[in-house]
């Protein structure tokens, strides 16, 4: 096989050879087309990162991600198999639908990091997720949603806003700088902190919106 | 015919392709529909032999059976109005509690419900369901395409509002089923608008689309590049248009001239209503005359009241364009363009609204009346010939099921992209439950009672456990259409239940197969032809299968046996050239039972140089 082809099929797991299931010859398991018949193929089950062809790691290039998951939905979204056998229609869906779920998956950086770390056996999400037991993490969230309920101002709840996208961003570079480092443990403490600090961002625009600004205000009648 | 095609994998048109009745693109408005089609990308409008693009959406039931649709249905209004029906797109999949009053009345006049719960009215002395009235209009709409075309028209992209939930598009997809016409799929209004835009100018970077019509707004924002449409974020409200405006308008006519109001009445000052408003977007003033039965009544209607009365509804469209783009993090500075879509963008005060909020005049130079048809008419093309263009579209609701306490657990986002399936694991609550009553439903809020009622039903035959013990997996598929289908399975049994959902306010399996019988010119029709150009393809794929096998693995057989298939695809060729489903049928499994052997011979042959190549790897490292 060369190269060309070899990218194009991913690089999952390859388990050797499976049939075609038009043309019942033999293809690798990983691969989108038949390269016999060309019937497109059901998706294989493989991580998010080897579905859109990319290394399994938390830099990605986002204009990346997007240039790879546009390429496979070119592909194998349903739009190019709407008059095909209904068969190659489930499939391509199929194939839509695992894209999908690997592009939401890898595309936020917070959901990126989750995943990463439950491929590594971390759960960054134990029951009873609502408990923070580091007591640092939890003093610096209680002092941050205690700022924002007394903004009482559209600028004082932008100004808040400014902050915990702030610190957002600072967590992510800590991530970023954990996960180069493979410190998974600090890559974990890091995720969780990160998954309540886009919550207050959530909150703060939430707050923001109840100060709406002037051209909200109904129109002179 | 060109000798030779070369066509991307899995794209090559089936054989039957050209023989195959036009797909257009059709806008099924609430006001008007407008029918295009496309060929080399290049999208037309068909009009009639006066050069009109839009029919009104309106019906008229009359004496012997007879149906007019459209200009000659408007002619028929005044004198009759109880005969005629319009915005009927506003009660697509709706139950009779949905509909909107006006003084006291509704514009319709209810009628017993159908089987399944979907509201049905009485126009005309008939008790018809909305699917009916839409399948009516778009059978007119399908007839002016055929005549504008002198060719058969039986396939069609129809566009819906984003914000139309599960109920409303099934019911759509039902009313093209019962006119005849195949949907190929249906889009939301405004990404046909912006496929049509974008196309239309190569733009690239982040667009807002915002789409007032008849009865729905939908706001959509989008990132164009490089022929992909990805939809990143959509709001709006399926029930919030033109003809709220006109409610307003007319609501205060009747009060105006006081006495009581039926139906008709309400009907009535709807249409003076309509009237007024649209000679305002041109004039500053306007008087007229409201005639109900023996009493007519003179009104008069200015620039200034006309904005007094519709400024709380232009003003909530601003609202939801805030909320969208403050979700998706984007500031309205960063838009490349504002498009805007529907006939209610024509009012003065809409467009000063939407260019003072995004701080930009918005971009019609596609006619807004014309452009989600056109929209839809490329994206037909697309579909049926290939297209390098590719819709990434999102669901517009959250989807949920109801969980202890009335509240909603929700299992897809609202903007997730589509197509997507999403699975969670749900447990009993009482110990030996045998049953559980699995409840989806619609929208953001967290209580049941405040979203909408897709469905309800019951996966039964739980062996009796302890409380907490058995897991149920509930599965939600939306597909491109943005239909959903929720299963549920036992996990420890395997005891499944699977429902494609029949919406609250939908029609019955039965119902529909009695509206099929019906509807005289698809009597054995529909789903006959239906299966058996699902046998044809089928036939073609798994012969096309073998050729390109024969091509490629053709040294593993013997000349006899290589002969003994040759034969059977020949009399493949021939089985779907004809009509009999069965012969089709017989003699692809013919074909199959033929190839098994070569097939088996070209698996061996793959495996044994696949294990040769691992081989030479493992010498090489």
């Amino acid at each position: 096989m060369n190269d060309v082809a070899h990218k194009i099929t991913g690089a999952g797991q390859p388990d050797g050879i499976v049939a075609c299931w038009s043309c019942n010859g033999p293809i690798a398991a990983d691969a989108l087309f038949c390269n016999t018949c060309w019937a497109v193929q059901p998706p294989r089950p493989m991580d998010h990162f080897a579905r859109l062809g990319l290394d399994i790691r938390f830099a990605i290039d986002t204009a990346e991600l997007d240039r790879r998951y546009f390429a496979r939905q070119r592909q194998l979204h349903p739009d190019r198999f709407a008059t095909r056998t209904p068969r190659e229609r489930a499939i391509s869906q199929n194939q839509a639908v695992c894209l999908n779920e690997a592009y939401e998956a890898l595309k936020d950086p917070l959901s990126r990091a989750t995943y990463l770390l439950k491929l590594r056996g971390i759960d960054t999400n134990p029951d009873g997720c609502n408990t923070i037991k580091d007591p640092t993490l939890l003093m610096e969230q209680m002092e941050l949603r205690e700022g924002l309920a007394a903004a009482d101002t559209r600028e004082a709840a932008t100004q808040m806003l400014r902050e915990a996208e702030a610190h957002v961003n600072q967590s992510l570079a800590h991530i970023g700088g954990a996960f180069a480092a493979g410190d998974l443990d600090t890559a974990g403490r890091e995720t969780t902190r990160l998954k309540y600090l886009v919550k207050l961002v959530d909150e703060a625009r939430t707050r923001r919106a109840c100060f709406a600004p002037a051209a909200a205000a109904p129109a002179q009648s | 015919m060109n000798l030779l095609q070369i066509h991307e994998p899995g794209e090559t048109p089936l054989p039957h392709e050209g023989e195959r009745g036009l797909a257009v693109g059709i806008d099924l408005g609430t006001t008007n529909s407008v029918v295009a089609i496309a060929a080399d990308q290049k999208a037309e409008v068909l009009r009639d032999e006066g050069g009109t693009s839009l029919i009104p959406s309106l019906v008229a039931y009359l004496d012997g059976g007879e149906v007019a649709v459209g200009e000659a249905a408007r002619r028929v209004l005044l004198d009759r109005p109880e005969a005629v029906v319009g915005s009927i797109k506003r009660l697509m999949g709706r139950g009779a509690g949905d509909l909107k009053a006006l003084a006291g009345a509704l514009p319709y006049e209810i009628g017993p419900p159908a089987e399944g719960g979907m509201v049905r009215l009485k126009v005309g002395g008939r008790v018809l369901s909305p699917v009916e009235i839409s399948a009516d209009i778009l059978r007119a709409v399908k007839a002016r395409a055929e005549t504008a075309l002198a060719r058969k028209v039986d396939r069609a992209v129809i566009t819906v509002p984003a914000y139309f939930d599960d109920a409303a598009r099934t019911a759509t997809r039902d009313a093209a089923r019962l006119a005849g016409l195949e949907v190929l799929r249906l889009v939301n209004e405004p990404t046909a608008a912006a496929l049509a835009y974008g196309l239309d100018s190569a733009a690239e970077g982040l667009y807002a689309v915002y789409d007032l019509g008849g009865g729905t707004f939908d706001f959509s924002l989008l990132r164009l590049e490089k022929g992909v449409f990805q939809v990143l974020a959509t709001g709006g409200d399926a029930a919030l248009g033109g003809d709220d405006f006109d409610h307003a308008i007319a609501d205060r006519f009747l009060k105006e001239r006081g006495g009581p109001v039926d139906s008709t009445g309400a009907k009535l000052a709807l249409v003076v209503a309509r009237l007024a408003k649209e000679c305002l977007s041109g004039q500053d003033e306007w008087i007229g005359t409201l005639t109900i039965g023996e009493r007519a009544s003179r009104h008069a209607l200015d620039i200034r009241v006309l904005e007094t009365l519709i400024d709380p509804l232009a003003d909530r469209t601003i609202e939801i364009c805030r909320h969208v783009l403050e979700d998706a993090g984007v500031e309205p500075a960063e838009l490349g363009g504002v498009v805007l879509v529907g006939g209610s963008t024509r009012v003065p005060m809409v467009r000063r609204k939407v260019a003072g909020f995004f701080g930009r005049e918005p971009l019609a130079n596609i006619d807004p009346d014309e452009v989600v048809a056109v929209g839809a008419a490329l994206q037909a093309e697309a579909l049926t010939h290939g297209s390098d263009t590719l819709l990434l579209d999102v669901t517009p609701l959250s989807l949920g099921l109801e969980t202890m306490g009335g509240l909603v657990e929700k299992i897809i986002e609202r903007n997730t992209p589509i197509p997507v399936a999403k699975a969670q694991e749900f447990t009993t609550y009482q110990d030996g439950q045998s049953a559980m009553m699995i409840h989806v439903v619609q929208g953001e809020r967290e209580m049941v009672d405040q979203c909408r009622s897709l469905a309800r039903f019951e996966l039964r035959g739980i062996p009796p456990m302890v409380a907490g013990a058995a897991r149920i997996r509930v599965s939600f598929a939306v597909d491109a259409d943005g239909l959903l289908t929720v299963s549920a399975a036992e996990q420890t049994t395997g005891i499944e239940s699977r429902i494609e959902v029949k919406p609250s306010y939908g029609l019955s399996e039965d119902e529909m197969a009695r509206m099929l019988r019906e509807s005289i010119e698809h009597a054995r029709d529909d789903m006959e032809r239906r299966l058996l150009t699902e046998a044809q393809v089928e036939a073609e794929r798994a012969a096309s299968a073998v050729r390109s096998a024969l091509a490629v693995d053709g040294d593993l057989l013997q000349s006899a046996e290589r002969a003994a298939i040759e034969a059977v695809l020949t009399r493949v060729d021939a089985a779907v050239a004809g009509l009999d489903r069965d012969a089709i049928i017989a003699v692809a499994e013919e074909l199959e039972e033929i190839t098994k052997p070569f097939a088996e011979r070209r698996m061996d042959r793959g495996i044994r140089s696949a294990l040769a190549g691992r081989h030479v790897d493992e010498v090489n490292t």
